[in-house]
């Protein structure tokens, strides 16, 4: 902590800032470096999920508009100048509206639910790396931990479903949970084969493998990254990511018209987490996309520098594929979702988890 | 006391409260949820361990997808809630037997090997070491005979329960994917052509 603050300080504060440390070393003693630590931790911990946070909103209104432009509107333009407070305006409104509670729901459960939805997708940015050393916990297992806690968010929609102790919501909730299950198995088997091939359980290694190899020493990075070995993969894991987060042609419970969701006894701020929980865990897809299969912060062309600039294109890119998704694709039934998942990615990782196999063991490995 | 020593009791207090939630609780769904927070502080206990692989793969595989499915089971099936203290007292000398049978083993096992586990040196290692590669090297080289032995068991599980629920040719009508993308417009349209008639 220290030493980043002696380099982003300007000179005349540091005399004040060695004084503020021999300060706190005799009031604290020797737990002043553990103090430290731990202030330290919780900086870079806002520092990550401000901006998320701020980002979410601000998906939220950039898919209102990309989505306008691509039907030929205008978008929201009203609130500020181009529209660009909206988000604001909109979180104000659900935060003033009335909560309600359905008789006989499961009260603590109920309000519950939506935090378990929403939790999951920020908690795994403990461990997303935004370069080399960027990055908040650089533990060994960090994408088994990403996994492990993403599947914790299917608990919101099931407590939701169940303790809104209504019929509508209990099924729908069934539908939601059984697809994000469906769709993890797929995601889990295409991660396989992303393991396989860079050797590793850590993020930031497999970013760094597929910065090696024929095409990046010809200073063509972007062949090299895994999307083009493992294109059926790259296109599976996409497709599920788009099934695990409930958007579009997935968003079943979005479907008010035909087929309702778990959230429809949800009003006010409690229903707007969800929302929330539906964008983070849309903005973390994309970075996982980005680092899995895109190269991470490796710039396309071995001229330009590798940044953390790259995976925000990246990831930017991904929400714009989102949301064309979204303006385009009719929404899927529900039985046509499930025979997806199973009948057609299931299968189709499996095989290819052979072939990878068969491929590293063979003289034309590519990935040694 | 030490950071982590605190950290062990309290993960430790959380989880026996929670195991004994799942007992006491009225409500099978509350309890279903407090045995998640019990697996949850586990695998608390199994990191602090430095079994990160263990722990996670707790999460993974018993809070991520089995928990899930029991709820389904809990939440669907229509328990009275009245009704199950029924029989308690009738079955609480067999249940007692059976209970103090298990905490005789577990106490035999565990008094043996773990007694000081505050205190027994876990082996330190450096921060690259990765648990799960030492594992899967283990699995795959010494266990290979036991793991593939598992799997083939799993395999056999799968199989049997798809066999259970498999009861014939559905009777509903179903629309089969590869029928609908094969289908050419001209086996559903047909364009006649009908001369204008003259006007009398």
């Amino acid at each position: 902590m220290v030493d980043t603050l002696q380099l982003i300080l300007p000179g005349f504060l540091l005399p004040y800032l060695d004084r503020f440390m021999q300060f706190g070393q005799e009031l604290f003693g020797g737990a002043w470096q553990d103090i430290l630590t731990v202030v330290w931790t919780v900086i870079k911990v806002m520092l990550i999920i401000a901006p998320l946070l701020l980002g979410v909103a601000y998906t939220t209104f950039a898919e209102r508009k990309v989505i306008g432009w691509m039907q030929v509107r205008i978008g929201p333009n009203r609130v500020g100048p181009w529209g660009l407070i909206q988000p604001l305006a909109d979180g104000l409104k659900l935060l003033l509206k009335e909560v309600t509670i359905p008789s006989g729901a499961d009260k603590f459960v109920f309000l519950i639910a939506p935090v378990f939805a929403f939790t999951p997708a920020v908690l795994a940015w403990a461990v997303i790396p935004f370069s080399d050393f960027l990055v908040l916990a650089n533990v060994n297992a960090s994408l088994l931990f990403i996994m492990a806690v993403t599947s914790i968010s299917v608990y919101g929609i099931i407590l939701a479903g169940w303790s809104s102790n209504s019929k509508y919501a209990f099924l729908g909730s069934m539908r939601s949970a059984a697809q994000m299950i469906s769709y993890e198995v797929a995601m889990g088997l295409s991660l396989v084969v992303v393991l396989m091939i860079s050797n590793s359980l850590n993020v930031v290694d497999i970013v760094q493998a597929q910065g090696q190899g024929r095409f990046a020493d010809m200073g063509l990075n972007f062949l090299s990254w895994n999307w083009l070995p493992l294109l059926p993969m790259f296109v599976v894991y996409l497709v599920s990511i788009f099934a695990e987060c409930g958007r579009a042609p997935f968003d079943l419970p979005e479907g008010e018209s035909e087929i309702v969701g778990y959230h429809v006894e949800y009003a006010g701020m409690s229903f707007a987490v969800f929302q929330l929980a539906e964008y983070s865990a849309m903005i973390l897809g994309t970075a996982l996309i980005s680092l899995l299969f895109l190269g991470g912060w490796s710039s396309p062309f071995g001229f330009l520098p590798d940044s953390a600039f790259w995976l925000f294109f990246k990831m930017f890119a991904l929400l714009v594929v989102f949301f064309w998704a979204r303006a385009t694709f009719p929404r899927y039934r529900y039985d046509q979702v499930m025979r997806l998942g199973w009948k057609v990615f299931i299968p189709v990782c499996l095989v290819w988890l052979l072939i990878v196999g068969c491929w590293m063991m063979s003289p034309w490995n590519i990935w040694k | 006391m030490e950071f982590k020593t605190f950290v062990f009791y309290f993960i430790s207090a959380v989880l026996v409260f929670a195991s004994l939630r799942v007992v006491t609780l009225k409500n099978p769904v509350h309890a279903a949820l407090h045995l998640i927070l019990a697996f949850f502080s586990a695998s608390g206990v199994w990191i602090l361990l430095q079994a990160e692989f263990l722990a996670i793969a707790l999460v993974l595989v018993y809070v991520g997808a089995v928990m899930v499915l029991f709820l389904f089971v809990v939440m669907l099936l229509d328990i009275n809630v009245d009704r199950l203290r029924e029989g308690f007292w009738k079955y609480l000398p067999l249940a007692s037997i059976v209970s103090l049978l298990m905490v005789a083993e577990m106490a035999l096992v565990l008094g043996g090997t773990y007694s000081g586990l505050l205190e027994s040196d876990i082996p330190q290692q450096d921060s690259q070491y990765s648990n799960s590669k030492a594992l899967g090297r283990l699995l795959f080289t010494e266990y290979v005979y036991p793991f593939e032995l598992a799997s083939v068991i799993l395999l056999v599980g799968v199989v049997a329960a798809v066999a259970l629920t498999l009861r014939g040719k559905t009777k509903s009508k179903s629309v089969s994917p590869s029928e609908q993308v094969f289908v050419k417009a001209k086996d559903r349209v047909r364009v006649l052509k009908i001369p204008a008639e003259a006007r009398e």
